[in-house]
């Protein structure tokens, strides 16, 4: 009776993972049959087969730019907000100066205000600093993350006093102390926070869309959009799914490959 | 540095200052508005309630570690990971009338075909279906941990008192997992205000203002129709909206969770 139970527990499981799975099985298969076949929606089609989707998707649409636009945009985010995200996460992790509950409480206030719902005064900051239509224009409002404080904060609170003072008494400069001692032992904070920016910004497509209007700007996500409409217009599923693949693909493949680290800082992320 | 992010936060708040209250009773006549509130408050409840539930099932079922277990575990994860417009463009052809997949696999079941993003009736559940497929193994995570944490001697000790399975999971799994709730909640409220891409992409807020939502009002004041004021004052009803959704649920989880003292 039990194990009849438990058996039935991992069918329906595994038939709604197997649901879950679809779109994903769709793209690969309808990504790989090159023309318009009249059964594009079969899941198990007999062929032929072919990567000419990926080449007309590769011309048809601007991907080396894309792909370039958005490694800056997520890498020019990530630097500045680990550098920021140390720097004030250590500040409130240790030093001591008035005030410093009261600011931490405001930076608090602000994890709570979420960037995407703010695209209206953030615009019109950016259009004040002379920001708009850039590169830069889309870091801007990533550069503090209050989410990448709080996190460095508790990772630095993690780490005993000693260590620091020790380096001290050896004749360690500040940093020396913050590159030989305090970032490797908050290497495991660092990393986890930067996938999760890093898959956060890949990802991120009405905030980009609205702070740059010059299509030598676009990020991968928004000329997908763009990309996508003119060829549904068309018809061409099959260059869909492969703009779709090449658009999801990095870091799908990364997940797979990295699944425990990833996991682990889905879950980091959740404290907030 | 602390000056730094300190200026950020300040800009944000000086951005939403200095509104007129014109702004607001211009708002509030809207019927567009009102229209996005409305369907933001449908596409709430129906992406939280069913993919927070999915989201429990499918960790239940998958608790125990294993090599089956981990790929259907990766399998449910999987559209975490890829952007919201990509998931967009995949269901615009399963959704597609006529030639997509929905329909070519109920075809064959014999079932009628239906025009699921350009029926204002059903629009609005398509975008919700996106959602729930894009949302439920980030939430399945959460639940996987907070399963890990419920001690399994609570659980024998309720089996030897006779307790079926059904009471297992009320009386000793569901009460542990209210700090889960607790943060899985307005994680929840706050992706059901935030993600819209596919609204953006796949049906522009259509047919007739089926699948408006508050961000896409927003954005449709701001980068179409170009005012400001409009695109300002909903920005403000809407992080207020937030901002007391996120309070309530958290009280209302505190008051429902189980300490073990």
């Amino acid at each position: 009776m039990k194990a009849d139970g438990r058996l039935l527990g991992v069918l329906a499981a595994s038939a709604g993972a197997l649901l879950w799975a679809v779109p994903f099985a769709w793209m690969a298969v309808a990504a790989l049959r090159p023309g318009v076949p009249a059964d594009i929606a079969s899941l198990t089609p007999g062929g032929p087969f072919g990567l000419q989707n990926f080449a007309e998707a590769w011309q048809s649409g601007s991907f080396p730019l894309w792909y370039l636009n958005t490694v800056i945009v997520c890498g020019g985010i990530l630097a500045v907000q680990l550098v920021t995200a140390s720097a004030a996460g250590y500040a409130f992790a240790r030093l001591r100066f008035t005030g410093r509950e009261l600011l931490f409480a405001l930076f608090l206030l602000q994890l709570l205000l979420i960037p995407p719902l703010l695209i209206v005064p953030n615009l019109a900051t950016l259009v004040s600093l002379h920001l708009y239509d850039t590169l830069p224009g889309i870091m801007a409002p990533y550069f503090a993350s209050a989410f990448g404080v709080f996190l460095m904060r508790q990772t630095f609170r993690t780490i005993p006093r000693d260590y620091e003072e020790a380096a001290m008494l050896e004749g360690a400069s500040i940093p020396v102390l913050i590159w030989r001692v305090l970032l490797p032992l908050a290497a495991p904070g660092l990393v986890a926070f930067s996938i999760v920016s890093v898959t956060a910004h890949w990802n991120e497509f009405l905030w980009p869309l609205m702070a740059v209007s010059s299509p030598s700007h676009q990020v991968l996500t928004v000329g997908l959009a763009s990309f996508a409409s003119g060829a549904e217009a068309g018809s061409a599923w099959g260059v869909v799914a492969a703009g779709t693949f090449m658009v999801a693909g990095p870091l799908l493949v990364l997940f797979l490959v990295f699944q425990r680290r990833f996991v682990a800082s889905f879950l980091f992320s959740g404290i907030k | 540095m602390r000056v730094l992010g300190e200026s950020f936060a300040v800009g944000r708040f000086a951005g939403q200052r200095g509104i007129g209250l014109d702004n607001y009773r211009r708002l509030f006549a809207d019927p567009h508005f009102a229209r996005a509130a409305a369907n933001n408050l449908v596409y709430a409840a129906g992406t939280i309630v069913p993919s927070l539930v999915l989201a429990l099932l499918f960790a239940l079922a998958l608790r125990e570690t294993g090599r089956l277990n981990t790929v259907l575990r990766t399998l449910v994860v999987m559209p975490l990971l890829i952007p919201l417009v990509a998931a967009a463009a995949l269901f615009s052809f399963i959704l597609l009338p006529g030639d997509g997949l929905l329909d070519f696999y109920l075809g064959k079941l014999g079932l009628p075909m239906l025009n699921w993003l350009g029926d204002p009736d059903l629009a609005l559940g398509s975008v919700v279906a996106i959602t729930v497929w894009k949302n439920t193994g980030y939430y399945m995570l959460f639940f996987l941990a907070g399963l890990a944490g419920v001690p399994q001697d609570l659980l024998d000790a309720a089996t030897i008192d006779g307790a079926g399975a059904w009471r297992r999971f009320r009386a000793v799994t569901l009460p542990m997992l209210g700090p889960t709730f607790g943060f899985v909640l307005p994680i929840a409220i706050v992706n059901a205000l935030t993600q819209v891409d596919h609204v953006v992409t796949v049906t522009q807020g259509g047919p007739s203002d089926a699948t408006n939502l508050l961000l896409y009002y927003i954005y449709q004041q701001a980068a179409q129709n170009y005012d400001a004021g409009l695109a300002s004052a909903a920005t403000v009803i809407t992080v207020a909206a937030l901002l007391s959704l996120s309070l309530l649920s958290f009280r209302a989880i505190e008051r429902g969770t189980h300490y073990e003292s």
